[in-house]
């Protein structure tokens, strides 16, 4: 056993504490050999236990009188040497030991283009649509044609083979269309003489199932009136056919009302809107065959050849917009939740209009929806009631029959109701087979399918023809609109993003923002700057590029899964957990210096009281 | 003329005699009334462990009234620990009763748990609200909300002053729930919420919220108990508490065309029955509480239009033109893939980074060391180093 300083004690769970402490206040144990106390000290082992339990300890030396501090005696150079240690080790602590803790604890955060979010919060928007006017031979007279600025004076004539009406519209606006290279977003205007036997003599305006317009001149051609006043004259009527052909004031509120506050939109507005889908990447359309009777019915729907020749040269044109998934399934014994009414005086069996609401969520359930995509669905049914309800009937509010049989819900879908009771006698052998007219279903699928997707059906203003769409689904300047209201939309709701997600960011302070979140917000701001610029230049088919790569760039840095405020300590937290890691080590430290500085204090007032 | 009627009273049991009589402004007042396309609910039992058993049967009885009126499966986010009905001392396996003398079985045969056990945590809750999930999350565990959805959020468990306490382990304060709600409210995820919370001290889960267009309802007021309901004694834990019993006797008395509105179900539960005085908040609501209907958020009502206009498709002599081009042969159907099942299973083991040993680690190695070299003495120390 080598001999141990008195001071220095048993216990193991004190052993470093004190070693420490009295390195630091400038006492150090001598001996030789060995660093630590050692462990084999007077006490036998058994007695380590009591230490356990706190007991007092027996001295050895005589107990100090009290009221007198006992304090080691140590020599100068002892207590240079203590002092020079502890203010290296404080001087350790503070220059490296401090930078490094703030250094390590830093959160990454990317930098982020605050300055250009900051414009994006008053961002105005100028949409320019692109007109064409075309005087066609008699409508200026010969001074107003020299005037006429526009480079092109085309002498064309067609000839007007006036079997019917309507069928020479159509093939005006068809040989007018393919004179003209329109690109999206643009619209021709061809002012015809009022004298002109094109347009019955109700109409005003015809418009194409391109992007053309025909409008009957009002103005007399005066002699003497230049050509700026016949130009103010056509105005308002060019300004209607504008807002119906490209978009007006609702739409484009419509489109906005993320960023409007509510009340400025009109009721007509807010039902479209809430009709119609919100922009979105992609959507996915499903087709659905009910049949509730396979004992009797046997159904056939050649759904793919339809959906080739119906649905896909829509969806095909509406590319530029979203992705489209389409996919179609049959359900046996699928009933509607609702008992229809058995009504004598049609022999049908109806569904009032009340009861179709309760209709959908019964079939919601059997329906399925793809489970790795979270894109919007929308469900078109087709719905073949059974032997013993057929034929049903759905019945609207003034109790009318509805031609077409059918009903939607608002960004949900639509369902149709398809009799068969016609296609067979009442001996046949079930199951009968039957083809569905695919032609007369999709009809009515189309319909649904244009107003889920957003063209709306706004009324046109008086003495305007619209002409309709057919079998291409959608008109050209039908589409335009829906390309106008979609850019200001994605643009608004993206910019909304950006703003809101740069306000989050800011205000907890230390959310970590990773490289991608950086990427991603930056080239959602210049896509978006760059959409506003196309927009403003007219080029739509660039600006609603832009405007869906700014939107998808935004809602990905939106949603990115690390931005969860819950993952990072609050200030007070912080608090919390430093505190036992660094408070034992700064006592002592801090205690040291404090005794250093009122040793330094008394020695220079020694030396000031021994100079006087 | 508009080509489309714009439409229909949700009514059932009014509408013979009302809808014969009124014009057409008041119709579309009604419809009109409520700006809302769907429903969606969130339903969330904050508890594990036997002795809760009452809160698990409080969330499966609203999801049975809330399937009841008309809410899909795909549209209620159910998050359980569901430990009841399988757990090793329940008398009736497979069953969770709300009821005593076992009347009602709410687990049924067709529960859809969407975060079953571990998964409730309030990182996955507030990932659930305001769509922070990772991508691969599968379409049923995600919030599909969009700026014309009213949400229900039916919140229960054991709660303090400011605190909602997630399954004995971690909490979420009532500022973190209402920066969630704002977070949905900046991206438009909502139309209108409903917030009800059966917990003690309820009332102060609500207290700071501040987006728009929110109302809340609470079992408790700050310093009250919300207590539970009765007993069974076959089952030996209390079934139900009182406050979602009694509004689960209210919610039985409301079928999809009822037009109860908010009023009644502020008066549900009063104090003589509860106990505890529930509160609810409605500053922050833009409708008149007297118009909104109670199947706005625990129904799913939906809007419905005729539809006038079709597309003339049947053009006679003009054959059906393939758009794709060639005719394409029978082929063999087969299921889509619901998940992309090559990148999962090609995926590299994710990296997981490295942590220095904490602190118990380190204390504890400190301590056998000191042992060590205390025992055999430091000079040892050069055969280990």
């Amino acid at each position: 056993m080598t001999a141990r300083h008195p001071r220095t004690p048993a216990p193991l769970l004190v052993i470093g504490q004190r070693f420490l402490t009295q390195l630091l206040i400038g006492q150090r144990p001598r001996r030789t050999g060995s660093l630590w106390p050692s462990f084999h000290s007077r006490w036998p082992r058994w007695k380590w236990v009591s230490f356990l339990f706190i007991l007092p300890r027996r001295r050895r030396s005589p107990r100090p009188q009290s009221g007198m501090k006992v304090r080691p005696v140590l020599s100068d150079p002892e207590k240079q040497r203590g002092r020079s240690a502890a203010v290296a080790i404080a001087a350790l602590v503070i220059a490296a030991g401090i930078p490094l803790w703030w250094k390590t604890t830093e959160t990454y955060r990317a930098w982020l283009p605050a300055a250009r979010i900051g414009e994006l919060e008053a961002l105005q928007l100028e949409l320019r649509v692109e007109v064409e006017v075309v005087f066609a031979r008699g409508t200026l007279s010969p001074e107003q044609q020299k005037k006429v600025p526009a480079s092109r004076m085309r002498e064309q004539t067609y000839e007007s083979c006036c079997k019917s009406k309507s069928l020479c519209l159509v093939e005006a606006d068809h040989a007018l269309h393919t004179l003209t290279e329109t690109s999206c977003g643009s619209v021709v205007i061809y002012i015809i003489p009022e004298a002109s036997a094109l347009l019955p003599q109700d109409m005003r305006v015809y418009v194409g199932r391109s992007r053309t317009a025909l409008l009957r001149s009002q103005v007399a051609s005066v002699v003497g009136a230049g050509l700026p006043e016949v130009l103010a004259a056509l105005d308002p009527q060019m300004e209607q056919v504008l807002q119906t052909m490209s978009f007006n004031h609702q739409d484009v509120t419509a489109a906005l009302t993320d960023r409007l506050r509510p009340g400025l939109s009109t009721r007509d507005s807010l039902a479209d809107s809430m009709r119609a889908f919100k922009s979105s990447p992609g959507y996915e359309i499903t087709f659905s065959l009910l049949n509730p009777d396979p004992k009797h019915h046997q159904l056939h729907w050649d759904v793919e050849a339809a959906l080739d020749a119906y649905i896909y040269p829509l969806l095909h044109k509406m590319a530029p917009v979203a992705n489209f998934s389409v996919d179609s399934q049959i359900l046996y014994y699928a009933v509607l939740g609702v008992n229809p009414r058995y009504d004598a005086s049609a022999s049908a069996y109806t569904l009032s209009a009340d009861s179709l609401a309760h209709v959908i969520n019964p079939v919601e359930a059997r329906l399925g929806s793809n489970a790795a995509s979270s894109n919007p669905v929308l469900n078109f049914l087709l719905y073949v009631p059974d032997s013993l309800h057929s034929p049903l009937i759905i019945r609207n509010d003034q109790k009318q029959e509805v031609a077409s049989n059918a009903f939607h819900s608002p960004r949900w879908g639509g369902i149709m109701v398809y009799n068969v009771d016609g296609a067979y006698g009442n001996d046949t052998q079930f199951p009968v087979d039957i083809a569905i007219d695919m032609s007369r279903v999709m009809g009515v699928f189309l319909s649904q399918l244009r107003l889920m997707l957003g063209f709306q059906q706004t009324g046109a203003p008086p003495g305007f023809v619209l002409e309709a769409a057919g079998r291409e689904g959608v008109a050209e300047w039908e589409l335009d609109r829906l390309l106008w209201s979609r850019s200001v939309e994605n643009v608004a709701t993206a910019s909304a993003s950006i703003t809101s997600l740069a306000q989050l960011l800011d205000q907890i302070a230390n959310i970590v923002i990773n490289d991608n979140i950086a990427q991603q917000v930056a080239s959602a701001v210049t896509a978006l700057q760059a959409a506003v610029a196309e927009l403003e230049a007219g080029n739509l088919a660039l600006a609603l590029e832009h405007s869906r790569e700014a939107i998808s760039a935004s809602e990905r840095a939106f949603f990115d899964p690390s931005l969860l405020h819950l993952l990072y300590f609050p200030d007070d937290q912080k608090f919390a957990i430093y505190i036992p890691l660094f408070l034992p080590m700064c006592v002592p430290i801090l205690l040291s210096l404090l005794k250093i500085f009122r040793e330094v204090q008394q020695h220079r007032a020694e030396k000031r009281a021994k100079r006087d | 003329m508009p080509n489309i009627i714009a439409v229909v009273c949700a009514s059932y049991g009014l509408a013979q005699s009302v809808c014969d009589g009124e014009d057409l402004p008041a119709r579309a007042e009604r419809f009109f009334r409520s700006d809302h396309t769907n429903n969606w609910a969130v339903l969330v039992c904050t508890s594990r462990f036997w002795f809760n058993y009452r809160h698990v049967a409080n969330t499966l009885s609203v999801y049975r009234s809330v399937k009841r009126l008309g809410i899909p499966d795909s549209h209620i986010v159910l998050m359980l620990a569901d430990d009841m009905a399988c757990n090793h001392r329940n008398p009736k396996p497979a069953t969770v009763f709300s009821h005593k003398n076992m009347e009602l079985n709410v687990y049924g045969d067709d529960v859809e748990v969407d975060y079953r056990g571990y998964e409730v945590t309030v990182e996955n809750f507030l990932r659930v609200l305001t769509g922070r999930l990772p991508p691969s999350t599968p379409r049923s565990k995600r919030l599909l909300s969009d700026d014309h959805s009213n949400i229900l959020i039916y919140l229960t468990g054991h709660g303090g002053n400011g605190f909602l306490k997630f399954q004995d382990s971690e909490e979420i304060s009532n500022v973190e729930l209402a920066d969630a709600f704002e977070q949905m409210w900046q991206k438009r995820r909502y139309n209108e919420l409903l917030f009800i919370i059966d917990t003690c001290q309820g009332a102060s889960m609500y207290e700071r919220f501040y987006s728009p267009n929110l109302m809340a309802l609470a079992s408790s007021q700050v310093g009250e108990d919300s207590l539970s309901h009765q007993p069974d004694l076959a089952i030996g834990v209390h079934l139900m508490d009182r406050y979602t019993f009694y509004l689960l006797e209210f919610l039985e008395d409301i079928h999809p065309a009822s037009q109860a509105n908010m009023n009644d179900l502020f008066k549900v539960c009063p104090k003589s029955q509860c106990v505890s005085t529930p509160g609810h908040r409605t500053d922050l609501f833009q409708r008149d509480p007297g118009s909104v209907l109670i199947t706005d958020f625990f129904g799913s009502v939906r809007k419905v239009e005729i539809t006038m206009e079709t597309i003339n498709l049947t053009v006679p002599g003009i054959p059906l033109e393939r758009f794709g081009g060639e005719p394409h042969t029978e082929t063999a159907l087969a299921y889509v893939d619901q998940l992309p099942v090559a990148q999962i299973i090609h995926q590299k083991p994710k990296q997981k980074d490295w942590h220095p040993p904490d602190g118990f680690i380190l204390g504890l190695w400190t301590l056998i060391l000191l042992v060590f070299f205390r025992t055999y003495g430091i000079k040892h120390l050069k055969h280990i180093f």
